[in-house]
């Protein structure tokens, strides 16, 4: 599973840099994925997790620094610049429109057409096919999504990321709503994701969920880098001090750094 | 994508003959044929899903209450006039459904209803231009207010609210300077303009024609998109059902012709307001635009990630909202033969965004269709036109207004509660 690391990364950034006024959200943070891997997004709250993952979708744009996507440089300055170079985001208020009905949001910006109007059919559809295929436990389409449970709105949130065809997938707490058995089935399509070959960003507070289907863990602690951990040599005590800021010393985060080359040599 | 998963849920492969994949799931109460469809839609109207009922029966109340204290009120010469007083302020309703869509308003549609005005008669009468050009240069002038609105909107963030007041003002003063000191101005009666807007009716034959077509056009749409539903393995609408609602929709529009036909017959101002509608309702509920209207409406950041153009969807918007109320000053003149210092004033604003929301269009934005320009601007007319015929005097006929909007007002907001409650919110 993880003899991934060595591909080119589809997305790679460095020194990137967010300010709101006074507050710095980000500063110089590196951060890559490549295809075929899953990387943990993981911090307290406040570190910047979603100021990241809003930089990444277009949402803002970053004061500085580089990207780097499908080995080009580039620069996102909008969400639809985002989503044309494959980079599918689910936010975490899931961005959905209550008074459209499930095939409606599923397709918002991307809609399917037939002789110049909407085509209803194929995406009503095509939304039944996506849904199935995440076993999703969803009575109707034609139904708004304002009357559907938080679980449904989350399956619906994940199910439209997976229309355009992206290259890397970010999921902002994908499972803080869900049931035991739709937390599993979502683990499991980051699973499907990544055998797809997709890149796979996912934010999350669940330590559980991030060492069960992550390869790296990416810690960002008040605005910075905070170390990168292969889960495969990590535990997730070492990852919960990155995150607490019990490593913040410099011989501690060079202990934490040694570790896995220790083990590898 | 991968169909690899072996599902091991018993209860994904359903029992019996294939069942339609939006009719899979176990807990969907099963309605089948007429029956099923009339108790399906009872339980919708209980739990608040009133879509257009409540202004349908209210106009059947309306109507009845007149029709008991004047019988004339429903003879076809009254019926005529009513279809022609209602369009130009039925214009300026479908472009307010469109900005409420999208949660915003404009509230000077009254004063584009009179400068449109003004522009038309002062070029065509007093600076001899040819018809059409005056009233391009009319919907020109409200082009480009709504522009302006829109790239103020867009630019600076600030309420349509305030910038449409602002407008309101603004435009209102330029409709008196480009009447000038004339004050008031008329249109030769033999011009064309005035001839299609108060004179010129569909032949009986004709309105006939259309009277049957619409329905039949309405079957065959439904029929081909069933069939494509069938193909692509969804459900469809029994075709009995369809088949009902065609011939009901079919009886309804032959008797009002025929209704009509006994007096002057259909207008073509009104023929050109009902294909105005039609065509707004196609566009907002099977186009992309419309589409990203109704998102916006519904949650501007989530249509704004979701890689809509959100700032040229406003702007599309205005421009259009302006430019009907350009379209209804137009028609107003022409109606009217004339354009004067007080076209636009008065109730003409009010009139036209009440039409919106007594139709059913809300006024937070996201809900609502081009129908209720039409159904709202009926509602508003008939009690205007028939307290007219009781020889009932303005103050009474304002309050009546009021009161009903009030109510329709009060009907939505109980219906939005109940849906909420019901989970069709």
């Amino acid at each position: 599973m993880s003899t991934t690391t060595t591909l080119a990364p589809v997305l790679s950034m460095t020194g990137v840099s967010k300010r709101f006024g006074a507050v710095q959200a980000l500063k110089d943070i590196d951060f890559e994925v490549a295809a075929g891997e899953v990387v943990a997004l993981v911090g307290d709250n406040g570190a910047g997790k979603s100021t990241l993952v809003k930089t990444i979708a277009g949402v803002y744009a970053p004061d500085g620094g580089n990207v780097v996507f499908d080995g080009s440089p580039v620069s996102i300055t909008s969400p639809s610049e985002a989503q044309a170079l494959g980079i599918a985001t689910v936010f975490q208020d899931l961005a959905l429109c209550d008074n459209l009905d499930v095939v409606g949001n599923l397709f918002l910006g991307n809609e399917r057409k037939h002789g110049g109007a909407l085509d209803e059919v194929t995406m009503e559809q095509e939304s039944w096919r996506l849904l199935r295929e995440l076993s999703a436990k969803i009575p109707s389409v034609r139904i708004p999504v304002a009357s559907l449970s938080g679980g449904q709105r989350q399956t619906v949130a994940i199910a439209r990321s997976l229309l355009g065809d992206p290259k890397v997938v970010m999921l902002d707490e994908p499972t803080a709503a869900l049931g035991v058995a739709q937390t599993a089935e979502v683990l499991n399509l980051v699973e499907r994701l990544r055998d797809k070959g997709l890149g796979v960003i996912l934010i999350s507070h669940n330590m559980s969920d991030v060492m069960a289907v992550a390869d790296r863990v990416a810690v960002l602690r008040l605005g910075r880098n905070n170390g990168v951990f292969r889960v495969a040599d990590t535990s997730s005590t070492e990852i919960i001090a990155a995150i607490t800021g019990a490593t913040t010393n410099a011989v501690t985060a060079r202990a934490a750094r040694r570790a896995p080359q220790e083990e590898q040599s | 994508m991968s169909t690899s998963q072996t599902p091991t849920d018993p209860t994904a492969v359903p029992a019996g003959p294939v069942v339609p994949a939006d009719l899979q799931d176990e807990r969907l109460i099963a309605a089948q044929g007429l029956r099923g469809w009339a108790g399906a839609t009872w339980e919708r109207v209980k739990s608040g899903d009133l879509g257009s009922l409540p202004v349908v029966v209210g106009l059947v109340i309306i109507w009845g209450v007149f029709y008991a204290l004047n019988p004339a009120f429903i003879s076809s010469r009254n019926l005529v006039n009513l279809s022609l007083q209602m369009v130009p302020t039925g214009v300026l309703a479908l472009g307010v459904v469109l900005v409420l869509l999208l949660g915003q308003i404009d509230l000077s549609i009254g004063s584009m209803y009179g400068l449109s005005g003004a522009v038309l008669v002062v070029l065509f009468v007093n600076q001899g231009a040819p018809i059409a050009v005056a009233v391009l240069l009319a919907l020109a002038a409200g082009a480009v207010v709504g522009l302006v609105y829109g790239l103020l909107f867009n630019r600076f963030g600030v309420p349509s609210f305030v910038i449409t007041l602002a407008g309101l003002l603004a435009i209102l003063g330029l409709q008196l300077r480009v009447l000038g000191t004339d004050g008031t101005v008329n249109l030769p009666f033999e011009s064309a303009i005035v001839q299609f807007a108060s004179q010129m009716y569909l032949p009986a034959w004709l309105s006939y024609v259309l009277a049957v077509a619409v329905p039949v056009v309405y079957l065959a749409s439904r029929l081909r998109t069933d069939r494509r539903r069938v193909a692509a393995g969804l459900s469809a609408t029994p075709v009995t059902m369809v088949a009902v609602r065609a011939a009901v929709m079919g009886v309804l529009l032959v008797v009002v012709v025929a209704v009509l036909n006994d007096d002057r017959g259909l207008s073509t101002m009104v023929v050109l307001f009902l294909a105005l509608v039609v065509v707004m309702d196609l566009a907002i509920r099977r186009t992309t635009w419309g589409r990203s209207v109704l998102a916006i409406g519904g949650n501007v950041e989530a249509a704004r990630r979701a890689g809509i153009d959100v700032k040229r969807t406003f702007l599309s918007v205005f421009v259009l909202c302006s430019t009907f109320a350009a379209l209804g000053g137009i028609l107003g003149a022409a109606r009217l033969a004339s354009a004067n210092q007080s076209s636009g004033g008065a109730d003409t604003n009010l009139n036209a965004i009440a039409a919106a929301v007594i139709g059913g269009t809300s006024l937070f934005g996201g809900r609502g269709s081009a129908y209720s320009a039409l159904l709202g601007i009926l509602v508003i007319y008939s009690i205007s036109n028939g307290l007219a015929l009781l020889s009932v005097s303005a103050d009474i006929r304002y309050i009546v207004t009021g009161a009903v909007l009030l109510l329709a007002v009060v009907i939505d907001s109980l219906s939005r509660r109940s849906r909420a409650a019901h989970g069709r919110a």
